[in-house]
């Protein structure tokens, strides 16, 4: 019998109750309701099986609630506007003036922020490009210097009472006849001029006296004694096939660069075959960007630039046969002088001659050589003149005196800062000081302000209505993009409250000038504008018919004021930089962080010297110097600068402020006490000035760039125009190396030269950019552009010292040294003391620029070494960076051979030690929202930016349609004023880019290595007949 | 106890030691109280340890900026001192790893502390890494771990990956190598304990090592296989840190003899600073007896043989420059040697070309001040080597215009500083805690018939 073994007694008993259990699963009852059903709640004994359950909540809640996340505050938009939507930007066209610079631009706007500042197509005078100041203008809106609100005696005050004072003392002023007056730099808007004349109607002892920091009072008066006519000549230099230019920096400050720039590389570029360029002579004693464009440059101290222009009008006037000037003075070009001036009347018609100096006398004879070469009316014109300077310098000299004998009860300031600027600032303020009622409009308390008894700041342009008239005939709207910031008043406004005028609102005053056709009386003749468009566009252009006015100029006054000049000893050129300007925005980091172009030293100005010179002198960079001329002496640093004349010392104004902002105080030394008058005008050179050394430490100029020299490498190739004609590959040879099969093109030896490998394939786009270093003058506009869109952060001077900008775009530039392989090889020098000698610049060297950005390698030397892949190349030939992958190995950096990534030495954004606009509440909003702000430690750099591809891709996208040529820009590619960057696609076969790209004069940069650049630049020509390797001194 | 000592052969062990002679004098240093030479370096090293610790924390609390690079030299002392002390590991495990296999006897009195060297070389060289990147809180992103940070993994064509592949792989292998000779001489230490304390502690670290027969085979055949991966290891580990800069395309960099190069740079400045340590160490822990001239002399002909190769390398590298017809490439070796850093240059050359070639001398070679002098300039050569390969090629590369200059920063020159702290703190535990003799294995020279036997071996 089978053995049976039971589990219990219950199972060997076998009851009912039993049976009944076994066929239940479980035994015992299962709390399935209640764990399951909503009864679990309402008891109060936790069931066993939920134990970890709870537990595991219990724990995962407490820890979660003991992290607070950090609370961000948005605010919604309770009622959204129309126009605002989120992520998307908008355009306003509208006008930047400054009293120094004028742009027609703009602005693009995200959520109702003005972030970026643009170029309008539509403007003759600035077609689309703007300057570095012009770039960098928007940052100043969000300057925390400026003043919030009204201030009286020093203190905060309200608008109310400070109107009524201020309206109360100039009744007073008036009734008493006391004079009232209202310093301005140049105005161009019309109808700001109209408030100031109605002003003037009510107070009839006031008068608007024009002071401009940085005068052209000299060209305009001699145009008045010339043509009858006190303005300033608008400039055709696309219409110039020969420019001489003495000492006119016009490229880089003069009058109206920007314009000047996009018309001068018209002439410049040889695109399509073209096989002709202009010729530009260059006579100067600084060494300026425009100098260091031309094709040849002589050097010619400041004291004799009048000698030089009669020589050069006595040669003209030979050819011409009319009547030279008696004359015995010699320079020590007068060699240049007389093949210039075959030139220039072989070219008679399209020739050009410009002269830098604000001097009445030397400018009438210019006046007269461009009226013998039949420029006005072709390159030049006095009939369609500027209104960029209207300063009148003896009317600023005579305000002086009235001030000084007590005529004077009340001055009003606009966008002029005498204290800082006038030459004698201390005359100045002790003359102020007996004024009766002193009222500044400046926008914080600068220099002037600080000893004015009532600030009234003034909006910024970009919160303001206003017109402009830059040139005749071409007039331009600002018109507000943000509510604004600051409890800030327009000057026009409180000017027509003080006149009791029945409109009180500018928006509204402006458009009734307009509506009434008020801007016909002055253009002669046009029809009725149109309101809307013209604010739409941004412009409003009439042509002119007028005629040239007869030349009327005595070229003898002239030259016997001339004649009675005293060049003696060192002397000292006051000169304005491409950054700072006038020095109005000195509190703006991203100009101070700009390099100069030529010296490439930023944050300073200094005394820049020849090094020949400091040689003699004893003197290195960075010593400190005392100049003194007459009884000013002023203390400053020593750079070196090649190419600028002997026994000449050049000084940068806009620098030294006191009174501008945490950025710009203290940055440098003030060099506007050296402008002194004579012959009518400030002059902005002075003769006999004497150096001293201190016996300071040796003062740091903090620099982008540390070696001057090319070293005998083909970085930059250069031609002449001669050889170019001959052979469009002239200077581009291409690039061989060695291998066993004899000489052979670096694509042969390509490690992945197989057809699976040859390349990333790119189906759709290959992005890249062409460089044409040819219309590339190097001014900088595309460094501030590139920073205001791409959130480079502002690192300060001691960090540009350690030679960690941040730049994204870096224009580099090379002088040429007086030594070369060829050289070397003929005069048997080794190759030692051939590289030691290469390292020096010449006495004179050529200059070339050459902007450098992220190549794109196709086979990226950085890509390979990423240990972490942070840094990838996409589909569309981008080398791309991952921001947030990156470790900061820094291995990319150091296997670039371009050196253009940047790292994240500290961070920049919101750090006291870098307290610039990413360290300011304020200074923050102009931050571009489509970028990332990069944190600590990680590697950034250009990324040919790629959100603007990436709009402009949705927004074909969305309109089903196919991108254009041309429609994406780059930031850099779009204010550049000599469009020298073009921006396109490669797979695009008629692409502007593409069609650059197979023009003879293309290269890669460093293509020997192969790694494949997108980026590639097209040879410099110079027109010039002087090789490269002789020079003379 | 099988070996036999050729009677012409110089002795390994002087003093006519038996083997509880050994035992007791290995065993002296961690059963006595530390003499106050040990406390003054203890607190000189601790004293540039905190230096470090101040130097590491600043680096990394305030961004790398607080270092003197810039946009052009993205590395400096950083790589140059990680560098240099991984180089110096190589020393301890080509004593421990490749003599071993050429029965080379008389490594066994400094394979022990030379193994120390070189894990707490490596220890400071990974510190460097560490420190030199720009985010270290995520230094572990360069190692393939499963992630959720999407589909990231990381760069295999990347030489840094090889790298972390190469110091990880050293690093490990040599702490195992080493930890297993420890065993049986921690055994020794546990059975001498007297004390509750070091019982408790030397019972764990010996692994329960009884001595048996059993034991000893299974010691015998680990150390065999370890010795056999840590072999190529020598040669490997130093051609793949070489790969960081002959893969690159900076000129000056892109050599293809960098890895031998690097290998023979690598065993001259391991040796020179065996030689450091052990000079101290013999005198400091009365060891003279165990590591006697004969093996001051043996390394210092290594450091002759390798201090030649590396001079060789040299002159190879510019004659290459000027045959390879290379512009950038010519004027990098140009640069190096006449350039700004005319001084670096020529300071390596003077210490790691001109100076070994005295050990030519055998008087020289014995002679303990000498060697001591020399081993130090050799170490400072060496050090100037990785700053010249390093920064002088890029200070001056491609374009010009970024050419810069290198400044160091006091950070950085705690941080290299602090490294010797960083490393002789431990090292100097390790001479308290670690019997610095692999007593047991040394046991196996000493003759078996003991000191009579020897003594009658003598010519008389």
């Amino acid at each position: 019998m089978e053995k049976r073994y039971w589990k219990g007694v219950e199972e060997l008993r076998n009851d009912a109750e039993f049976v009944r259990l076994k066929n239940n699963e479980f035994f015992e009852e299962l709390p399935v309701d209640e764990v399951l059903g909503n009864k679990a709640d309402t008891k109060e004994a936790t069931p066993r099986r939920d134990f970890l359950k709870f537990m595991g909540f219990g724990v995962a809640a407490a820890s979660l609630a003991a992290c607070e996340a950090p609370v961000r505050k948005t605010i919604p938009y309770l009622v959204k506007p129309d126009e605002v939507v989120p992520g998307i930007p908008n355009y306003y066209a509208s006008t930047f003036f400054d009293g120094h610079d004028y742009a027609s631009i703009v602005v693009k706007t995200r959520e109702g922020r003005p972030i970026k500042i643009e170029g309008n197509e539509l403007s003759s005078v600035n077609k689309g490009s703007a300057s570095a100041r012009v770039q960098a203008s928007v940052l100043d809106l969000y300057d925390s210097a400026r003043l919030k609100g009204p201030m009286a005696k020093g203190a905060e005050a309200k608008w109310d009472t400070v109107i009524s004072d201020i309206k109360n003392k100039l009744t007073e002023t008036a009734a008493n006849q006391r004079k009232i007056r209202i310093v301005s730099s140049t105005i161009v808007s019309p109808t700001t001029k109209k408030v100031i004349a109605e002003f003037i109607a009510k107070y009839p002892t006031a008068k608007h006296i024009t002071y401009d920091a940085a005068s052209q009072y000299g060209l305009i008066k001699a145009h008045q004694l010339a043509f009858g006519k006190a303005a300033l000549p608008t400039y055709n230099f696309d219409k110039a096939d020969v420019i001489v230019s003495f000492g006119a920096d016009f490229l880089n400050n003069w009058i109206s660069p920007v314009e000047h720039a996009r018309q001068y590389a018209v002439t410049r570029k040889l695109n399509d075959g073209k096989k002709t360029m202009s010729r530009h002579i260059q006579f100067e004693a600084q060494m300026t960007l425009s100098g260091s464009n031309a094709d040849d440059r002589f050097k010619l101290k400041a004291g004799q630039t009048g000698a030089a222009l009669i020589s050069l009008y006595n040669a003209l006037a030979n050819k011409a046969g009319i009547a030279t000037i008696n004359s015995s003075a010699k320079t020590e070009v007068d060699n240049a002088l007389s093949s210039a001036a075959n030139e220039l009347w072989n070219a008679k018609g399209k020739a050009l001659v410009i002269c830098g100096t604000n001097n009445v006398n030397d400018q009438v004879i210019v006046a007269a050589i461009n009226n013998i070469l039949g420029s006005y009316g072709s390159t030049m014109s006095i009939a369609r003149h500027s209104n960029v300077r209207q300063g009148n310098d003896e009317e600023v000299a005579e305000l002086l005196r009235e001030m000084n004998s007590g005529e004077v009860g009340a001055v009003l300031f606009y966008n002029s800062n005498p204290l800082y600027s006038y030459p004698d600032n201390s005359a100045f303020a002790s003359a102020l000081g007996k004024v009766g009622l002193k009222v500044s409009f400046a926008d914080r308390v600068d220099e002037t302000a600080a000893k004015c008894d009532y600030i009234c700041p003034d909006s910024n342009y970009l919160e303001s209505w206003n017109d402009a008239e830059p040139v005749r005939n071409s007039y331009s709207l600002t018109q507000p993009v943000i509510q604004k910031l600051f409890d800030t008043r327009q000057t026009q406004e409180l000017l027509l409250s003080w006149i009791d005028s029945p409109v009180t609102d500018y928006h509204e005053y402006l458009m009734q000038n307009w509506r009434q056709g008020v801007l016909n009386n002055t253009t002669g003749g046009a029809s009725i504008i149109d309101w809307e468009k013209s604010l739409r566009d941004g412009v409003t252009e009439f042509s002119i018919s007028e005629a040239e006015p007869a030349f009327i100029g005595n070229v003898t006054t002239a030259a016997e004021a001339i004649a009675g000049r005293k060049s003696s000893g060192i002397e000292l050129v006051i000169y304005e930089k491409a950054g700072l300007g006038n020095g109005t925005h000195a509190n703006n980091p991203w100009l101070q962080e700009l390099p100069d172009p030529v010296s490439k030293i930023c944050w300073d100005n200094y005394f820049a010297m020849s090094p020949s010179m400091a040689k003699a002198k004893g003197l290195e960079q960075g010593n400190v110097i005392e100049v003194k001329v007459g009884n000013i002496t002023i203390k400053g640093p020593v750079a070196l600068q090649p190419g600028q004349a002997n026994d000449t010392i050049t000084a940068a104004y806009g620098y030294g402020r006191t009174h501008v902002g945490k950025a710009g105080n203290k940055v440098g030394f003030n060099a506007y006490p050296f402008v002194n008058f004579s012959e009518g005008s400030f002059n902005y050179s002075a003769a006999g000035a004497s150096i001293n050394k201190t016996g300071d430490a040796n003062y740091t100029l903090a620099s982008t760039q540390t070696h001057h020299t090319m070293m005998g490498r083909a970085i930059v190739k250069e031609t002449t125009l001669e050889e170019y004609s001959k052979d469009p590959r002239a200077g581009n040879e291409e690039e061989k190396l060695v291998s066993y099969k004899g000489k052979v093109s670096p694509k042969e030896l390509d490690l992945w030269a197989t057809e699976k490998h040859s390349g990333f394939v790119k189906p759709l786009h290959a992005w890249g950019m062409s460089i044409d270093l040819n219309a590339c003058i190097g001014c900088g506009a595309c460094v501030v552009a590139c920073s205001a869109e791409n959130n480079v952060p502002v690192v300060g001077k001691d960090e540009i010292h350690r030679s960690r900008e941040m730049h994204w775009i870096r224009i580099d530039r090379y002088y040429t040294s007086d030594m070369d392989k060829e050289k070397a090889k003929e005069e048997g020098v080794g190759k030692l003391s051939m590289y030691g000698y290469m390292e020096e610049p010449a006495e004179n060297p050529k200059v070339v620029f050459q902007p450098v950005m992220c190549q794109h390698c196709n086979h990226a030397p950085c890509e390979t070494v990423c240990p972490v892949v942070a840094t990838t190349h996409s589909s569309e030939g981008l080398n791309m960076m991952a921001y947030n992958r990156c470790v900061g190995t820094r291995y990319c950096a150091n296997n670039c051979p371009y050196k253009v990534r940047r790292f994240n030495w500290f961070k920049y954004s919101d750090n006291p030690q870098f307290d610039y606009n990413m360290n300011d509440e304020y200074g923050k909003m102009v931050l571009n929202p489509d970028v990332i702000v990069r944190s600590r430690g990680v590697m950034e750099k250009c990324t040919m930016c790629i959100q603007r591809i990436q709009y402009n891709k949705l927004e074909a996208k969305k309109n089903g349609r196919k991108l254009k040529d041309g429609e994406i820009q780059t930031a850099c590619s779009q204010t550049c004023p000599t469009h020298a960057i073009t921006f396109g696609d490669y797979n695009e076969k008629d692409s502007a880019l593409s069609k650059q790209s197979k023009n003879e004069r293309m290269y890669h940069l460093l293509e020997e290595l192969n790694v494949q650049p997108s980026i590639n630049y097209l040879t410099k020509v110079r027109n010039t007949h002087q090789s490269n390797s002789k020079k003379e001194a | 106890m099988s070996n036999v000592e050729s009677s012409l052969r110089p002795a390994l062990i002087l003093g006519d030691k038996t083997l509880h002679d050994i035992t007791e004098d290995v065993c002296r240093p961690i059963e006595d109280k530390p003499n106050k030479y040990w406390w003054m370096a203890f607190g000189l090293a601790s004293a540039i340890f905190l230096w470090w610790l101040l130097a590491v924390t600043y680096t990394i609390g305030t961004g790398l900026g607080v270092w003197g690079l810039n946009k052009t030299v993205g590395w400096a002392w950083d790589i140059t001192n990680f560098v240099w002390w991984v180089g110096i590991g190589h020393a301890g495990t080509l004593i421990s790893a490749i003599l071993l296999l050429f029965r080379q006897k008389w490594r066994l009195s400094i394979n022990r502390s030379a193994e120390a060297m070189t894990i707490f070389a490596v220890i400071c060289a990974a510190s460097f890494i560490v420190v030199h990147m720009g985010r270290p809180w995520v230094a572990y992103w360069p190692f393939p771990f499963a992630n959720q940070f999407g589909s990231l993994w990381i760069n295999f064509n990347s030489p840094l990956v090889w790298d972390v592949f190469a110091i990880s792989t050293y690093f490990s292998v040599s702490l195992v190598f080493w930890y297993t000779g420890l065993i049986p001489d921690f055994a020794i230490v546990r059975d001498r304990a007297k004390t509750k304390a070091r019982k408790f502690w030397y019972t764990i670290l010996s692994f329960g090592w009884v001595g048996s027969a059993k034991n000893w085979q299974r010691f015998e055949e680990v150390s065999l296989v370890l010795a056999g991966l840590a072999t190529p290891l020598v040669l490997s580990v130093h051609s793949v840190v070489s790969m960081d800069f002959a893969t690159s395309l900076v000129p000056g960099w892109h050599t293809t003899i960098f890895p031998p190069y690097f290998v023979a740079g690598a065993i001259f400045s391991g040796f020179a600073m065996v030689q450091t340590l052990l000079l101290i160490t013999r005198k400091v822990l009365n060891l003279e007896e165990y590591i006697t001239i004969y093996h001051i002399d043996m390394m210092n002909r290594i450091i002759l043989i390798t201090g030649s190769i590396v001079g060789c390398a040299y002159l190879t590298e510019f004659f290459i420059a000027w045959y390879s017809g290379v512009e950038y490439e010519q004027y990098a070796f140009i640069n190096r040697a006449t350039g700004p850093y005319w001084w670096a240059y020529w300071s390596m050359m003077t210490c790691n070309v001109i100076s070994p070639q005295l050990m030519w001398s055998s008087k020289l070679r014995k002679n303990l001040f000498m060697t001591f002098f020399l081993s130090i300039i050799v170490n400072i050569g060496m050090w100037f080597e990785r700053f010249v390969i390093i920064v002088t090629s890029l200070h001056r590369d491609y374009v010009p215009s970024s050419w810069t200059m290198f400044h160091p920063t006091w950070v950085e020159i705690g941080l290299f500083i602090g490294s010797l702290g960083l490393f002789f703190v431990p090292f100097l535990l390790f001479t308290r805690f670690f019997p610095v003799i692999a007593m047991s294995e040394l046991k196996t020279i000493l003759k078996s018939s003991g000191s009579q036997s020897k003594k009658g071996a003598t010519h008389e």
